[in-house]
């Protein structure tokens, strides 16, 4: 199969980026999206110029490194899908692509196709947690959990931290992925004393990291790769004391 | 060669740890602020142990070369986490978790350490439940369990297929919320290059930023490794793309002794390969032996036919066939050894790489047509949808094509008992060591042991080296630290700078992959060790002649970053072959050819090599140092599976 790919290339953070159209052929359709870019970097070394640099790391679709938006698409036009977990065979022979970065302002251009989703990380740490010291746990079937519940919040725990749920957002709101977060420590009981603090918390980090408000365009649920629906968005709603 | 011991404790197995922890010094709240640890890798073993020694009250330094701590390749266990609870009331006790662990690891790990890692199995469970992480429930709110790697008691804890992604998060959470009290501070992006050694100590690490590429060092009073396995030494693994043996490979430069480096695990049910620029495989989880039957076509006329196409007196079930008993349900490694045989004979199926089908299949179709389609579809319907996204084809259809992969590595930097190496200052958690699987590990036991070395042992072990140690103290201007810098400096330039740039270092890793796995792989045989050894090092002299980085170094560069994992893989693939060369007899995973009884089951030999083969760095040949294994409370026997 041969494709024509425009990829963004951008120096650093400072300097404007830009569209460079390169050519790749004989690619076998059970390539992975990732490894045809493996290969192309493959042909860029050979020719002495500097590799493409996107994020990747497990390619299995769990550790949420990859992060490219494809023909528009965060993680591309599949459901439920991450980049990683793309095939050429998905797509038509001949076919153009355009490939790009994450675009949000919370996440800022490192270079070419990576970007710094460190302001998820600080969401995490301003709440993101149950307090408890190492030791202090007490025996695990003390506390019974109806399965309903556990199985409802595992939903939400599966959260990848990808950012395709910001990526394709107009505002670019992290909300879906601090909804997640909260849903999921909210519905267990050992999360419930903390609930309000953490949501207050992780809410005004978010907006702190520069991130936009929800108005409801429920795009971030389309194109998680983990499915997690907007109705953690009305649950953590509900815990703010908005609904 | 000489002997060394371990620290263990004495007296009865069940105290030893209580007994230990007595005699360990302690530090006092208010004095622990004084005291700087480093912490590299942020998996199960390193985030649970920045959070505990965060929230203890010392200064806490953490590294990860990913982009966030969460995505340490921890992250991507499916089964399960092992723990004695015994909630199932069907006998489970420590002592035979303890037992079962050290037979499966073929009776080659140490009694003090297994037993210890049982005993605190089941705090793990609670300490992760009071974190928030939604392990699997039943009707009535108790915590579910399952059977697990061939165990015969319900033990395995789990999270759907994501257990270790559930566990990861609840140790990042609550790494996160130190991070939060500023007790820890993190650096992701941040790979580790280099060991600070100071009067025979370890006092720090040298850093690459992998953004700018500046080069830093950062000291402290110790340094703790967790810094996971080295699969990727073969290339095609299931490990995450970025998984590497730098920062352990630098320690055994630096004087940590590297144990067993051969021990390591083959799974038996990965998608095979379909193309000679595969990056990775991807593990199916192994539940599905039970209700698959495996088979490869009988006439390798038959390869390339659609299999339902190849009539059912020209399937050969061949595990079914060798092993009647156990039939398809063989160990890992006797099932992974097989199906490579059966492939090596020309009767494998799927795309030919380098001129060989590498694949199996493993069939379903019996099971759906006496459960019905709906039935298979609860059961497994998530591991199909799975392998049809990844391969295109639909298992209910037709069958899978699996294919064994390196997985796990059992091998790795020498502790004692209290985790610490042979340097002083340096301790190693998680797969980085190699202390408690023996020669195979048994599966759901490899997210137990990174949580207990993280939560519940190196945290003890680490403040007594704290109490116990009277540092001068380091700063970057220290001779040492400075000269450590320009070691790693030199050694960038140099991988920028091969005389004859040609090379990627994806090509050099392709090739040292295919060597390990045809030498080093399922099985061993003496000759051909020797021969990949030299092998491995004209590769390395190819290497540093020919090996082509383009880009700059004061940039995130991953062509650079690549090469300097290719070039350390490259000399431990060497002392992988070096030990299984000196390994005269089979164990576990460790299966040389000339030790193996006709059925394929490894033949072991105590009285010469019950010992752990623990190799220091020297620079023309490594040198073997012998663990003696003196089983105080157990019994060596034979594993059967026939």
């Amino acid at each position: 199969m041969n494709f024509t790919l425009h990829i963004w290339r951008q120096k650093n953070s400072n300097i404007q980026g830009e569209f460079v159209t390169y050519q790749i052929d004989n690619i076998d359709e059970n390539t992975s999206f990732l490894e045809m870019l493996d290969q192309l970097n493959e042909q860029l070394i050979a020719q002495d110029q500097d590799c493409i640099v996107f994020d990747y790391d497990c390619r299995e679709g769990i550790c949420g490194a990859c992060s490219l938006v494809i023909n528009g698409y965060p993680h591309g036009d599949k459901k439920a899908t991450t980049t990683c977990q793309l095939y050429m065979r998905d797509y038509k022979n001949q076919t153009e692509l355009w490939i790009e970065p994450w675009r949000a302002k919370a996440f800022p251009v490192i270079k070419d196709l990576t970007v710094d989703r460190s302001s998820f990380d600080s969401i995490i740490q301003s709440g993101g947690y149950v307090s408890v010291h190492t030791g202090s746990a007490p025996e695990a079937n003390a506390l019974l959990i109806d399965k309903h519940s556990a199985d409802e919040a595992f939903n939400s725990a599966t959260c990848i931290g990808c950012g395709a749920c910001v990526a394709v957002c107009p505002n670019a709101s992290a909300t879906l992925f601090v909804a997640a977060k909260i849903t999921h420590l909210s519905l267990l009981p050992q999360g419930k004393i903390e609930e309000q603090d953490r949501a207050q918390k992780m809410f005004n980090q978010m907006e702190s990291e520069g991130f936009g408000s929800c108005s409801n365009h429920r795009y971030c649920e389309r194109v998680c790769p983990k499915g997690i629906s907007v109705s953690n968005i009305t649950k953590m709603n509900q815990v703010l004391g908005w609904t | 060669m000489n002997i060394f011991c371990a620290n263990e404790p004495t007296g009865p197995l069940e105290s030893r740890w209580e007994k230990h922890l007595f005699s360990l010094s302690l530090i006092s709240p208010q004095n622990r602020k004084k005291h700087k640890v480093i912490v590299v890798g942020t998996g199960l073993a390193g985030a649970s142990l920045c959070a505990t020694l965060g929230e203890a009250g010392y200064q806490v330094s953490s590294f990860c070369f990913q982009d966030s701590p969460r995505r340490a390749h921890s992250i991507a266990a499916q089964g399960g986490i092992n723990a004695t609870k015994n909630y199932q009331n069907d006998g489970d006790s420590v002592w035979r978790l303890f037992y079962d662990t050290i037979k499966g690891g073929d009776f080659r790990a140490r009694e003090s350490n297994v037993y210890r890692l049982a005993e605190l199995s089941g705090n793990i469970i609670d300490q992760a439940v009071a974190q928030g992480v939604p392990f699997a429930r039943e009707y009535s709110g108790y915590l579910a369990n399952r059977s697990f790697g061939g165990t015969q008691v319900s033990r395995t804890f789990y999270a759907r297929g994501q257990t270790g992604q559930q566990l990861l998060l609840g140790a990042y959470q609550a790494h996160s919320r130190q991070l939060a009290n500023d007790n820890v501070t993190h650096q992701s992006r941040s790979e580790m290059l280099e060991l600070i050694m100071v009067d025979n100590k370890a006092r720090g690490i040298i850093v690459r930023d992998l953004v700018s590429g500046e080069i830093s060092a950062h000291t402290a009073d110790c340094v703790v490794l967790c810094t996971g396995g080295y699969s990727n030494a073969f290339y095609l693994s299931t490990n995450a793309k970025g998984c590497n043996t730098s920062a352990t490979w630098r320690a055994y430069k630096q004087g940590a002794y590297f144990a067993n480096p051969s021990f390591t695990q083959i799974h038996p049910t990965c998608i095979p390969p379909t193309g000679e620029n595969q990056s990775k495989l991807t593990l199916m989880s192994e539940s599905l032996r039970n209700d698959g039957r495996i088979w490869a076509p009988k006439n390798s006329e038959d390869c390339d036919k659609n299999p339902a196409d190849i009539k059912e007196e020209d399937r050969d079930y061949f595990l079914e066939r060798m092993y009647p008993a156990f039939a398809n349900l063989a160990p890992r490694d006797i099932a992974s050894r097989a199906v490579k045989h059966i492939c090596d004979k020309g009767h494998g199926v799927g795309s030919k790489i380098h001129g060989k089908r590498l694949g199996v299949y493993l069939d379903f179709s019996a099971i759906i047509e006496k459960l019905g389609l709906e039935a298979v579809a609860e059961k497994y319907g998530n591991l199909f949808d799975m392998y049809q996204s990844i391969t295109g084809e639909d298992p209910y259809q037709t069958p899978m094509k699996i294919y064994p992969a390196p997985h796990y590595t059992m091998g790795g930097l020498w502790v004692d008992y209290d985790l610490m190496t042979t340097v002083e200052g340096l301790f190693a958690g998680g797969e980085a060591n190699f202390s408690d699987h023996g020669a195979n590990r048994l599966g759901a036991s490899a997210l137990m042991q990174g949580l207990a070395d993280g939560y519940f042992v190196l945290p003890k072990t680490v403040a007594n080296y704290l109490a116990k140690s009277s540092l001068t103290d380091v700063d970057d201007t220290h001779p040492q630290v400075v000269q450590s810098l320009q070691l790693v400096k030199d050694r960038i330039h140099q991988l920028m700078h091969a005389p004859s740039p040609k090379y990627s270092p994806e090509y050099y890793h392709q090739k040292l992959g295919k060597i390990l796995w045809e030498a080093c792989g399922m099985s061993r045989e003496a000759e051909q060790l020797k021969q990949a050894i030299g092998e491995i090092a004209e590769l390395e002299a190819h290497f540093w002649q020919n090996i082509k980085v383009t880009g700059v170094d004061k940039d995130l560069n991953q062509t650079l970053e690549r090469a300097g994992r290719v070039a350390d893989f490259i000399e431990l693939g060497k002392l992988m072959c070096q030990d299984a060369l000196m390994r005269e007899e089979s164990c576990g995973a460790h299966a040389r050819v000339e030790y193996l009884s006709e059925s394929g089951e490894a033949k072991r030999d105590d009285h010469d090599f019950s010992f752990v083969g623990a190799w220091e760095f020297k620079p023309e040949q490594p040198m073997l140092h012998k663990e003696q294994l003196n089983y105080e409370f157990i019994e060596p026997t034979v594993r059967n599976y026939k």
